[in-house]
């Protein structure tokens, strides 16, 4: 089966640094990936190369959405990226503070409505309709999330873990095939992550493939169909959840060496 | 309530203000009897004055805090803001808005003409407000050079009227997609910066208009200015000077009602929520697929549009325009207004342009007295109320059905 995300041999390099040296990574569809490594291993760096935030310096970024046909993503505008149908969401929480939650998800609606200054000015039928699509598929998306009885809060006054949740909603608004989360369950307590753990597979469920970054190892040996462990931009082991539990190049990594006792 | 340590900071500051305020207020030499003329009686003015200031701004600041702790302890409810409290009422704010209207109405029947002249001031910046408040207010787009686009949309009408004999009703609309144009041709490059960067460059180039202007004597006549600009138009019928006046006053309120009416609309939209969260997060924006150039393109030509079409009717309101009107002070009383009325809301703006506009008019009599006024009213509005006199509010959904 083909990829729905195909990275092959990503380089990334900052002045003399190579955050990511010759990365790859395969993502089918309806799979829960975790990329898991040790702090400043590349992860998010990673993710920023392929939403377009950072342009990679080598490699090839190939997007294979259902049904259509493969596109290269090197270089294409953060905006770009996520109208192709690659959602994601940031390890420090960027909701917009100031609006609803509501109006958080609406955003994300964005790039799949079309109407401009003119449509705004006069509200032809056409825009009133699209308008009240917006609202109506928000609110839908709220409710899955469970936070519809908050939507008319302003989002900086959220609860820390219903702001991660707003987070994955907002992503959710912009209908991708595919998303990213960076570190979803960071700073969560026991009982939130394990709500972000069934939210997750739900997603999954609806037919969604999921990237995510995770520290909390629980979660990513939960859920997780396969997994990719980097360590300084390299990828030094990928497999099933069982494998890499007992991988030593990945116990290495995370613990450190054990020394020799002469 | 007020502790020993109160009065002690209290006279600390009262000190502070008599060592700052002594070169100018107490020393008055003369210099034809070389002598120095001691005013005492002035330091005790100041040094008592600031002491009760201070004192009377601890025991406000004492009881808000008093009052916090007790909504803490859920004693007492949250008061809500005068201003939601009337704007979510119908019943409350309707007679208000229908007073307002009648006031505006009959204003030039009830006023002298220097009165009318003075309210079409006002409606003007009012407009301009409006406009920035796109750019500033909702879009976050610090622009410092505002004044510019309204140079622009003055000269227009002011050379198409020299030279070809255009009327104000034909270059109205001229006027706005010149500003328009100049606003889009600035804002390519220029909207690749943030923040204090775009300020500075945006500063600069309402320099370079008003210099072009100033130095191009062939094209803009200079610093003496275009003259004989005509007067707006009424089917063709000749007014006479006050009919005129009148006849601009209600143009300039009907101008006022249709920026409401579209930036209203507009902030209420697709467009409009994509500019706010661009003030708020661009990179997660971005992540949203909200173009971010093309979003800040639009609020920075909307709002260079209304500065265009409002330079219009100040050209057709004075009859004469000089370069010396469109100074970087313009600019800046005009982002006064938007930020003293409150980001992004629509009623702060207006209600911060009448303040800010009417105030010195009629304040004449202190008008030594003003800029001083105007820089403390400037500093206590921002320490107290820094979201403005009418703060924003997100707009709320009704929603339909069940929640769960």
């Amino acid at each position: 089966m083909q990829p729905i995300l195909n990275v092959q041999n990503l380089t990334m390099d900052f002045g003399g640094i190579r955050a990511l040296d010759h990365l790859s990574l395969q993502v089918h569809s309806g799979e829960i990936v975790a990329l898991i490594g040790p702090n400043g291993a590349g992860k998010t760096t990673f993710f920023n190369c392929i939403t377009g935030i950072y342009k990679p310096t080598k490699g090839d970024l190939l997007l294979t959405p259902p049904g259509k046909k493969t596109k290269k993503l090197n270089g294409l505008k953060p905006n770009k990226v996520t109208e192709q149908g690659l959602a994601r969401t940031f390890q420090n929480i960027r909701l917009f503070p100031n609006m609803t939650v509501l109006e958080n998800v609406m955003i994300g609606r964005h790039c799949r409505t079309r109407s401009k200054i003119f449509g705004a000015i006069f509200r032809p039928p056409g825009t009133r309709r699209e308008e009240e699509e917006i609202i109506q598929d928000s609110l839908d998306i709220l409710k899955k999330i469970g936070l519809a009885q908050l939507a008319n809060e302003y989002a900086k006054n959220l609860p820390y873990g219903a702001q991660r949740r707003l987070e994955i909603a907002r992503a959710l608004a912009t209908n991708p095939f595919m998303l990213l989360l960076d570190e979803p369950a960071a700073g969560m307590n026991p009982q939130e992550t394990l709500e972000l753990d069934e939210l997750i597979t739900t997603i999954r469920d609806d037919g969604l493939a999921i990237l995510l970054i995770e520290h909390d190892m629980k979660l990513v040996m939960n859920i997780s169909d396969s997994i990719f462990v980097v360590d300084y931009g390299k990828k030094i082991a990928e497999g099933s959840p069982e494998e890499i539990a007992k991988n030593p190049a990945v116990i290495k990594a995370y613990l450190g060496e054990e020394i020799e006792h002469a | 309530m007020l502790s020993f340590k109160d009065i002690r900071q209290g006279l600390l500051v009262a000190l502070w203000f008599i060592f700052l305020t002594f070169p100018l207020l107490v020393i008055k030499i003369n210099p034809i009897e070389n002598s120095v003329n001691w005013r005492w009686l002035n330091m005790v003015y100041v040094g008592s004055f600031s002491f009760l200031i201070y004192l009377i701004t601890r025991m406000v600041m004492a009881r808000k805090l008093e009052r916090q702790k007790k909504i803490k302890l859920g004693l007492v409810k949250e008061k809500v803001a005068w201003s939601i409290k009337l704007f979510s009422q119908p019943r409350l704010y309707l007679p208000l808005l229908a007073a307002v209207a009648v006031f505006f109405l009959l204003f030039p029947g009830l006023f002298s003409t220097y009165q009318v002249n003075i309210m079409i001031t006002a409606l003007m910046y009012v407009v301009l407000g409006l406009g920035l408040n796109i750019v500033v207010g909702v879009a976050g787009l610090l622009d410092l050079g505002y004044v510019a686009f309204y140079a622009v949309g003055a000269y227009t009408y002011a050379l198409l009227n020299m030279h070809f004999g255009l009327g104000f009703w034909t270059v109205l609309p001229i006027g706005g997609v010149l500003g328009a144009i100049f606003g889009i041709l600035l804002g390519i490059p220029v909207l690749r910066l943030r923040g204090d960067y775009l300020a500075i460059v945006t500063l600069g180039f309402g320099e370079i208009i008003r210099l072009i202007l100033e130095n191009w004597s062939s094209f803009s006549h200079g610093p003496s200015g275009i003259s004989n600009i005509s007067r707006p138009g009424f089917f063709g019928i000749e007014l006479s000077l006050e009919m005129s006046i009148v006849y601009m006053y209600y143009l300039t309120v009907l101008m006022v009602l249709f920026t409401i009416f579209v930036v209203n609309r507009l902030q209420d939209s697709r467009i409009g929520r994509a500019w706010f969260a661009l003030k708020e997060d661009e990179i997660a924006c971005q992540a949203m697929g909200i173009d971010k150039m093309k979003t800040k393109l639009t609020a920075f030509s909307l709002g260079a549009t209304w500065a265009g079409m409002a330079g219009v009717m100040f050209a057709a309101k004075t009859t004469f325009i000089n370069p010396a009107s469109f100074t970087f002070l313009e600019s800046a009383i005009i982002l006064c207004i938007v930020v003293l009325g409150g980001m992004g809301s629509i009623v702060g703006v207006i209600v911060g342009a009448l303040v800010l506009i009417l105030m010195p008019e009629y304040l004449r009599a202190f008008s030594d007295y003003r800029m001083l006024a105007f820089g403390a009213i400037l500093v206590v509005m921002m320490i107290f109320r820094p979201q403005g006199i009418i703060a924003t509010l997100r707009r709320t959904y009704t929603v339909k059905g069940d929640l769960e």
